[in-house]
């Protein structure tokens, strides 16, 4: 079981790429470059909010929408955030937070209960999370069983080394039988 | 059970044997890809996905598609920098389609212009307009670096099987309103998470009627009603545009009589007026003539949405014989250098010039705030392309409107958001 823990930095409804990060630092996707400017459409001083490794955001609706731009969910991983609660979440964002380590947890309108500076608790491992502060708890829904298989694996990148391997080794695989319907 | 447009190309290209039963919305498939694209800012991030999975080859070297757009021409040391990471790639790989400088257009543009997308085929892309393909019946969809990583090592990459949502045009459009402003209606209507996780199903008698270009505009939005497609089924004028492109063998693509929407929106265009989405969120529809009286200093004509030869020649229509206003700049960026060529053949370059627009090179540029025509804070832009999001352009206090070629080509002349009625 690994825990999460941290103090909510709220923000609102259809926070996009563009405020996540702007265009203009997508030159480079060195990861403390982007950390330093995370947010910084919305406010280039809203990085001084965040304490790494101990801030949980906390967002309404449609979170991440815009731009395919992985530098994003980077951009928030890399600031020392290590997860994002929301309403809901753009598509492409939800996947791409996912593939690169940051959790994404779907709370639905729950999300509207956390106030800044709650003290936020994420159980990784059977998807709660529980407010401190106002003594509620939360379940996400599980995984569909291929991101399960794919956090399983130890992420996307391990997830295809090792299905390239055994597509070197057998006809058949597994992860077929995984993701096909029952 | 009769299949929609995303049931029907995503059972085709499973690699689990599918029945229809098994496609249901939220259903998950693993499938085959035929297309797998990045772009100068996304595909250095999958280029090191890729060392991070230990691949040395990609799937097919005809598979894998690298167009450098956003920050063409290479604005600075930093985006030469990404573009040189790409090109080494690609050359290490022997890739087929890797397109840079005098051979990149606009992605979306160009990709279907090389005749590398046809109907019912299955595209990932690293950009989020990746959606564009669905005007010809392609079933395309954005994805991040990693997920477009996977797909070029693997060939294929899971989706979850989208519910639609169908919406239906009837009647005749009017002058000066064209396939942006039906977009832009669906978005007003659904909102910018109307759609989100699933797919748009257009169809009509508006749409038969409506160009693959325009098709293509209308596909290129979806993302902006948080769309994972827009979809179009694939008739004899996707197979005339596909044919013109050089493909042969495409077949014509229909949803099922009887397949089963989440909702069904229906619009009698015959009185629509041009639209433009207000700052700074593309549901922020209004008529022109109700937007309110804005100045405006930059109009941006070009983009995957409205940067072909159509869109042109609708600007020119307006521009033709009038000039644009002093201390206003009106950025012109054909999206590809065939329908460069195109518009300097049919003279619209000319006419632009004429007017004192500035004609600049396929390039995405301004409308990710890029180069080519950034806002300084308290600037209004009228622009021909997708977002505008809060400092999308430039400085966040910087105003954008969405809206069609005619309406920014008019705007360009008064220097205030205008009607092309109104001239």
């Amino acid at each position: 079981m690994m825990k999460l823990s941290g103090t909510a930095l709220c923000l609102g409804d259809h926070i996009d790429t563009d405020a996540i990060i702007p265009a203009r630092f997508l030159v480079s996707s060195d990861p403390a470059e982007l950390a330093a400017n995370c947010m910084s459409g919305l406010d280039p001083e809203w990085i001084k909010k965040v304490t790494p490794g101990a801030s949980i955001l906390v967002a309404g609706r449609n979170f991440g929408c815009g731009s395919s731009r992985e530098h994003a969910p980077l951009a928030i991983a890399a600031a020392g955030i290590p997860a994002v609660i929301a309403c809901s979440f753009a598509r492409i964002f939800y996947r791409n937070a996912f593939n690169m380590g940051l959790l994404p947890l779907e709370l639905g309108e729950a999300a509207f209960t956390f106030k800044e500076g709650d003290l936020v608790e994420v159980d990784t491992e059977n998807r709660s999370v529980s407010n401190k502060s106002s003594g509620q708890n939360f379940f996400c829904p599980p995984l569909p069983p291929v991101m399960q298989a794919i956090l399983d694996a130890g992420g996307l990148a391990s997830f295809v080394k090792k299905r390239l391997q055994k597509r070197d080794n057998t006809v058949t695989s597994a992860e077929d039988d995984l993701l096909s319907p029952p | 059970m009769a299949l929609t447009l995303a049931q029907k190309i995503l059972g085709a290209h499973s690699i689990a044997p599918v029945t229809a039963d098994n496609l249901e919305a939220g259903s998950m498939v693993n499938c085959r890809l035929n297309l797998v694209l990045a772009n100068d800012i996304t595909a250095p991030l999958a280029i090191k996905a890729l060392k991070d999975m230990g691949v040395e080859r990609v799937f097919d070297k005809s598979g894998v598609v690298l167009v450098m757009d956003h920050f063409t021409p290479q604005k600075d040391i930093a985006s030469a920098e990404q573009v040189k990471i790409c090109r080494d790639f690609a050359l290490r790989q022997g890739l087929e389609h890797y397109y840079e400088g005098g051979n990149a257009g606009v992605e979306h543009a160009l990709l279907p212009e090389l005749g590398l997308i046809g109907p019912g085929d299955l595209v990932i892309g690293a950009d989020s307009h990746t959606c564009s393909y669905g005007g010809l019946g392609a079933f395309a969809t954005g994805m991040g670096s990693t997920d477009i990583a996977g797909g070029m090592a693997l060939g294929e990459s899971w989706f979850k099987v989208p519910e639609s949502i169908r919406v239906t045009f009837y009647g005749i459009l009017p002058p000066h309103v064209q396939g942006k402003d039906l977009i832009l209606w669906t978005i007003g209507e659904i909102g910018v998470e109307g759609a989100l996780y699933k797919a748009l199903e257009f169809d009509g008698p508006v749409i038969e009627n409506l160009s693959p270009e325009g098709r293509l505009t209308m596909a290129n939005m979806a993302i902006e009603a948080g769309g994972k497609a827009g979809l179009f089924a694939a008739d004899a004028a996707t197979l005339a545009y596909c044919r013109a492109a050089g493909r042969k063998g495409d077949r014509l693509l229909a949803p099922d009589p009887g397949a089963v929407y989440e909702k069904h929106l229906q619009s009698d265009v015959s009185k629509l007026e041009p639209l433009v989405a207000c700052p700074h969120t593309p549901e922020n529809v209004k008529p022109v003539s109700g937007a309110g009286n804005i100045a405006v200093d930059q109009v941006f004509i070009g983009s995957c949405t409205n940067g072909r030869i159509e869109d042109l020649r609708q600007a020119a229509s307006i521009l033709k014989g009038r000039k644009v206003k002093r201390n206003l700049r009106c950025v012109v960026l054909p999206a590809t250098p065939a329908i460069w060529r195109l518009a300097l053949r049919e003279g619209l370059l000319e006419i632009f010039a004429a007017a004192g627009c500035i004609i600049g090179p396929p390039s995405c540029g301004p409308c990710l705030g890029g180069h080519l025509g950034i806002l300084a804070g308290g600037e209004k832009a009228v622009s021909t392309s997708n977002r505008n999001f809060k400092g999308r352009m430039g400085s966040p206090d910087s105003e954008i409107y969405l809206a069609n070629p005619f309406v920014a080509a008019a705007s360009a002349v008064t220097g205030r958001l205008t009607h092309p009625g109104m001239l």
